[in-house]
């Protein structure tokens, strides 16, 4: 009697397999150590298909396009926040920093008559020193940054309300103003999306392919080896919170162009919307892992699912409710990646 | 004595840290009202001993006898409940909490469920006088003096109904009047029945103290003594007798180029003082000691990890003053540190990504990453260095211990260095990759770098060396050539006592009694 | 002779950072003390009775919810959601007296607290047992909290007629139907006096600080690690709750949109302007009540100054600041001069 070659040969291996299931284990070798970002794909996939469930209007391309200017803002400070996560540090006062600068600017434009451009430019070189003096006090007193960025939340709001107080300022120039209505001629694209790719792809070159990004990560792996390794840890730590800042002030100008207006209470609150991108993206809270493909796709997921929850008509509070769920889900699921992903290693 | 009086037996202990043996076949015996000294060179094994019999490691095999029975010590909780205390080295406490609350912390005397704060405070106080030690039980431990925090850890281990203490190391912080004062107590429990073993580098300490001496070396117990009955020399055998393997190469001859590291005075706080060395080009000189003497400070402070307080450094005949790792690279100083782990490697990193990481601005000096550059780089050293690795892109912490450590070398081989400094660079790995690791080293002290090596393995320094410097207790206390040097020289010099050479000179080498 | 022992100096114990680090405490009094007389200087009337008053309303709400936030900072923690745990209980209290007139309002208060305690147990079970870092845990909290109050309660805000007029009489009477120390700051008293109790005299209290202190030599104590961080959680939780009743009887109303918000961020100043160490392990109830004094204070003296209350957050940032400063640079002197590290 011929005897079942499987007896003989208990081991899995591509010869008694199809040639499919070899691919496969192939594919999956492959893409293991991109484990959180091939979820997130998978998420942001599941949730065009629920938010098409839900709501005959989401699947509708110009409308998806066109709501993406309501989370470009969060995008931009998304990317700043994965190098700052990614050197094993946080920034809890992105948002702070983004009301600020932006009061400063409106002021200086409406108030003093200060050139819209300078303006401009002196509001991403306030955000940028704001972020250095986060960097500083991390570095050189070596405080915590949890404890700091907490505190400059508080303190560069409080410096946006003493500012302007309860008053909103709007007399911007027009060509200032509805940076989110320009598309590119004879699409639906809008340019600010453009610009969050073109940044995008920037940062995330500088991230992945430079000897800073290298610096980073190494940072973020361990701050001792990368201290004797001859990495120039206070430096580094000092330019990612620069950049940090530099991208909320960024964020800033873009907001109050689409609301045509300065208020101090901008962006009350989106720190949390975007940290949870940078986890749900496969940055790991730790340090030492991550990249801007994954926080890309996670803004995407975060915002669309926004957008399709607005169009289901749940308000703007209730959106709260996912939005802190998701970010203890995605902690959670990231902490079970590494762990099996150290496993296979 | 026999085996029925024993209050702690081990039976053929082994212990195995990420395969290599730390301990072998350990077989001895603990008796009540005794103080057992424990004696060996770095890396012998003392402090993972006691780490066994106080719960903080398990044994990979064997067992151990508690009190006529066989017994699991998982944990230190475990150990206390059991009455074994262990007095770390650096001790552990709570320094916002009183010194009464350190005794008792998660043991509070309780009065019906309420902490009963008076008890405690009396209790503690009660504690602290049976040791003689003017401490104030309200006072808090924040900025108390090492000495007394030592006291607080035995007044806790006290506490406890303790029957058996172990400590680690503890006079190495302490001044001769604290010293005395521990002695004094140690020899007050003793009396009262309590078991003590006593792990120390200092050996007149240990001959004043100990009724017994147990000698390890590389993991084994080789000799036991009562300390009435044998003199200093004898341990010193012990401790280092052994045939010098022939895997260990010789160095062939000094080349003494220029005077490329000079050290002179160089002084810290608390670590070091008044350190003066040098080192030519094609030299290695080693820097031998014990655990605490100091070396791996002077080395941090040299590469710029640590401030020093006073002294100089001269680099090819020019004075400097370095302040961080970068700089140091930038005058080709470099330090390979000791903890590879923690301090070498970024472990989930790849093995090209770690051996570039100390070049990247070489490399890439418009500032891109150029992988190709970094595989060519990467596979040019795995080649020179031997390193057995699957792939360049796998992560370093798959890697072999003696693979890892050529990978660091191969880092900071890199950067050209001009003078080297080794910390322990062959600590926990195999023999094959000691000897290339050796070899390569001899190549390059003849290709005219200037090495410090800071070993703890007397076979290597004395192989490897063409001098040799010793330190004790943050000071140089000798200086030897190649020709003059002796293992047991050596150990007498770290450990401060004084040879009767014709004592050594007439026992034969080997000993396992 | 060692060049260890040389270079030691006499009684570490005395020198002088060791000493700053003990006499926290005394630094918010002087600090207070300091406010006031400017203050005074200034507008002579300031220690009115009125104002006094003002101040006094103001605490107990700070204080109940920062005696919680004390003991988390204590374990070298963040609570972050303690605004959001306060506005859900406010809500859903207030719903039930707006839906069930009459309903006994000590019963309401309970029933508070015991819902805070829950939304509270579920951050320490997901930090102590999931693992997940404080600081993220309570961020999701905050905004999962605060969605959570909009959706149960509509959007809509509890008017004061449904707001029993027993529990508004808390605020505005006290003992001996005094006007000048309401009933409100008595229960603050007793929140405070409770925490102190637990703290000083059980072993689950004194485990907080040990924990606190080293969690390194805490664990290999036999401390209970993790059942110690789930209850001091659980317990802000519940003073979380307690000051949303509290909320609903000083204001007459519970607002979802409103009730708390960004609350946490007065309460973390509080407790470290307080005297709680950043880096854990100490802090005590006393001082956190000078820092909720202190915080008070501050708030009616911009009031009367005539001083926006929009500097309120960026004086919480500075005082958050140079607190933490001072403890980094004071506790990493300290240990060089123990360790020479």
């Amino acid at each position: 009697m011929p005897t079942n070659q499987l007896d003989q040969n208990p081991l899995p291996s591509s010869k008694t397999g199809t040639p499919a299931l070899a691919k496969g284990a192939q594919l999956g070798n492959l893409l293991r150590p991109f484990l959180p970002e091939v979820v997130a794909v998978f998420l942001l996939i599941m949730a065009f298909v629920v938010g098409g469930l839900l709501s005959p209007f989401f699947l509708n391309g110009p409308f998806l396009l066109d709501s993406t200017t309501l989370f470009t803002e969060g995008a931009i400070m998304a990317l700043g926040m994965t190098f700052v996560i990614i050197s094993g540090n946080i920034d809890l006062s992105v948002a702070s920093n983004l009301a600020f600068t932006a009061c400063v600017m409106a002021v200086l434009h409406v108030q003093y008559n200060v050139p819209m451009e300078a303006a401009i430019l002196i509001a991403l070189a306030l955000g940028t020193l704001l972020g250095a003096f986060n960097g500083w006090l991390i570095a050189r007193l070596r405080l915590p940054a949890l404890a700091v960025t907490l505190a400059t939340l508080a303190l560069y709001r409080g410096m946006a309300s003493i500012l302007l107080g309860d008053h909103s300022l709007s007399d911007f120039p027009t060509w200032f103003a509805g940076v989110d209505q320009v598309v590119i001629p004879h699409t639906n694209i809008p340019v600010e999306l453009i610009l969050f790719f073109i940044l995008a792809i920037i940062l995330g070159l500088i991230l992945h392919k430079t000897v800073f990004g290298r610096w980073v990560f190494a940072l973020g792996t361990s701050e001792d080896a990368a201290r004797y390794s001859g990495i120039p840890v206070s430096r580094v730590k000092i330019v990612v919170f620069a950049l940090s800042g530099f991208l909320a002030a960024l964020a800033g100008v873009i907001m109050v162009s689409r609301l045509a207006v300065a208020r101090y209470d901008l962006a009350n609150g989106l720190e949390l919307d975007v940290i949870t991108a940078v986890v749900l993206g496969g940055t790991n809270i730790y340090g030492g892992r991550g990249n801007i493909f994954g926080s890309v796709i996670a803004v995407f997921l975060v915002g669309f699912l926004r957008t399709g929850l607005g169009v289901a008509n749940v308000s703007a509070q209730n959106q709260l409710a996912v939005v802190g769920t998701l970010l203890i889900i995605a902690v959670i699921a990231s902490n079970f990646f590494n762990r099996v992903s150290r496993q296979h290693g | 004595m026999s085996e029925q009086t024993s209050i702690l037996t081990t039976h053929d202990l082994h212990m195995a840290f990420g395969g290599v043996d730390v301990l072998k076949g350990i077989n001895f015996s603990l008796f009540a009202g005794e103080v057992l000294g424990l004696v060996g060179e770095n890396g012998a094994g003392k402090s993972t001993l006691a780490k066994i019999v106080a719960g903080v490691h398990q044994p990979s095999q064997g067992e151990i006898n508690y009190q006529g029975q066989t017994v699991q010590i998982p944990s230190p909780h475990v150990a206390t409940k059991l009455g074994i205390a262990l007095i770390h080295q650096e001790p552990l406490t709570f320094p916002d909490l009183d010194v009464a609350e350190n005794i008792f912390a998660g043991r509070q005397p309780l009065n019906g469920g309420v902490v009963n704060w008076n008890a405690m405070y009396k209790r503690a106080a009660e504690l602290l006088a049976s040791l003689s030690v003017q401490i104030d039980p309200h006072s808090k431990v924040r900025g108390m003096s090492i000495a007394d925090q030592q006291m607080i850890e035995m007044a806790a281990a006290l506490s406890q109904e303790v029957k058996v203490v172990l400590m680690d190391e503890p006079t190495s912080s302490l001044t001769p009047n604290e010293v005395a004062h521990l002695f004094t107590n140690m020899r007050r429990l003793r009396d009262q029945g309590v078991a003590i073993v006593f792990i120390s580098h200092r050996l007149e300490e240990v001959f004043e103290i100990c009724d017994r001496v147990l000698v390890l070396r590389d993991g084994e117990l080789v000799g036991e003594r009562v300390t009435k009955a044998t003199k200093v020399e004898e341990i010193i055998r012990l401790m280092v007798g052994r045939q010098l393997s022939a895997l260990c190469e010789k160095k062939t001859g000094a080349n003494n180029g220029q005077l490329l590291l000079e050290v002179k005075n160089l002084s810290r706080t608390e670590k070091f003082a008044d350190i003066s060395l040098d080192v030519h080009a094609g030299e290695i000189v080693g820097l031998s000691g014990l655990v605490g003497a100091g070396r791996t400070d002077v080395g941090r402070a040299l590469f710029g990890m640590l401030d020093t307080d006073s002294g100089e450094v001269w680099l090819s005949g020019k004075p400097v003053k370095i302040k961080s790792p970068r700089e140091a690279m930038g005058y080709g100083l470099v330090y390979v540190p000791e903890d590879r782990q923690h301090h070498g490697l970024l472990m989930p990193m790849a093995i090209s990504q770690n051996m570039t990481l100390s070049i990247l601005e070489q490399l890439s000096p418009s500032g891109w990453l150029r992988g190709q550059a970094e595989q060519t780089v990467t596979n040019e050293y795995t080649e020179k260095l031997h390193i057995v690795l699957r792939n360049i892109s796998q992560a370093v912490r798959e890697l072999s211990g003696g693979n890892q450590q050529k990978v660091v070398l191969s880092k900071w081989l890199l950067t050209r260095p001009k003078v080297l400094i080794l910390d322990e660079p062959t600590r926990g790995i195999d023999i094959g990759a000691k000897a290339e690791v050796h070899r390569l080293m001899g190549e390059l002290a003849s290709q005219g770098l200037a090495i410090l090596m800071i070993s703890s393995e007397l076979p290597e320094i004395l192989a490897m060396s063409d001098r040799i410097v010793v330190m004790r207790e943050g000071r140089v206390v000798a200086q030897l050539d190649k020709a003059d040097a002796t293992q047991e020289r050596i150990m007498a010099a770290a450990t401060g006592q004084v040879l009767d050479e014709a004592t050594i000179e007439s026992n034969p080498v080997e000993d396992h009694s | 002779m060692t060049a260890i022992s040389n270079a030691r100096t006499g009684n570490q114990n005395s020198a002088l950072p060791v000493r700053l680090a003990r006499i926290r405490e005394a630094a918010t009094v002087v600090l207070l003390a300091i406010i006031i007389a400017i203050v005074t200087g200034i507008e002579p009337n300031f220690l009115s009775a009125f104002n006094i008053r003002s101040i006094l309303l103001w605490v107990p709400l700070l204080t109940v919810i920062a005696m919680g936030e004390m003991m988390v900072i204590i374990i070298r923690g963040i609570d972050v959601s303690v605004g959001s745990t306060m506005g859900f209980a406010g809500i859903v209290v207030g719903m039930i007296f707006r839906d069930h007139p009459g309903f006994n309002i000590y019963l309401g208060t309970v029933l508070g607290i015991m819902i805070g305690a829950v939304l509270g147990a579920i951050n320490g079970s997901l930090i102590a047992w999931v693992k997940i870092p404080p600081v993220i845990t309570t961020l999701g909290t905050l905004s999962a909290y605060r969605g959570f109050v909009f959706i149960v309660s509509g959007a809509r805000q509890i008017d004061p007629n449904y707001i029993p007029k027993e529990l508004i009489r808390w605020s505005q009477r006290g003992p001996f139907n005094s006007q000048l120390v309401p009933w409100v700051v008595i229960i603050a008293l007793v929140a405070a006096l409770l925490i102190y109790l637990f703290l000083h005299y059980t072993k689950t209290g004194r485990n907080v600080y040990t924990l606190g202190s080293n969690p390194e030599a805490a664990l290999l104590r036999g401390i209970p690690v993790n059942r110690t961080t789930f209850i001091v959680y659980t317990i802000t939780g519940a003073m979380a709750g307690l000051a949303g009743i509290l909320y609903a009887s000083r204001f007459g109303f519970v607002n979802p949109g409103q009730t708390g918000v960004g609350f946490e961020l007065t309460v973390i100043a509080a407790v470290v302007l307080g005297g709680t160490n950043v880096f854990g392990g100490s802090g005590s109830v006393i001082g956190t009540l000078l820092g909720c004094l202190l915080l008070g204070t501050i708030n009616v003296a911009l009031a009367v100054l005539g001083i926006d209350a929009t500097w309120q957050l960026a004086v919480y940032g500075v005082a958050i600041l140079l607190t933490v400063s001072i403890d980094a640079i004071i506790q990493q002197q300290i240990r060089r001069l123990v360790t020479g590290e």
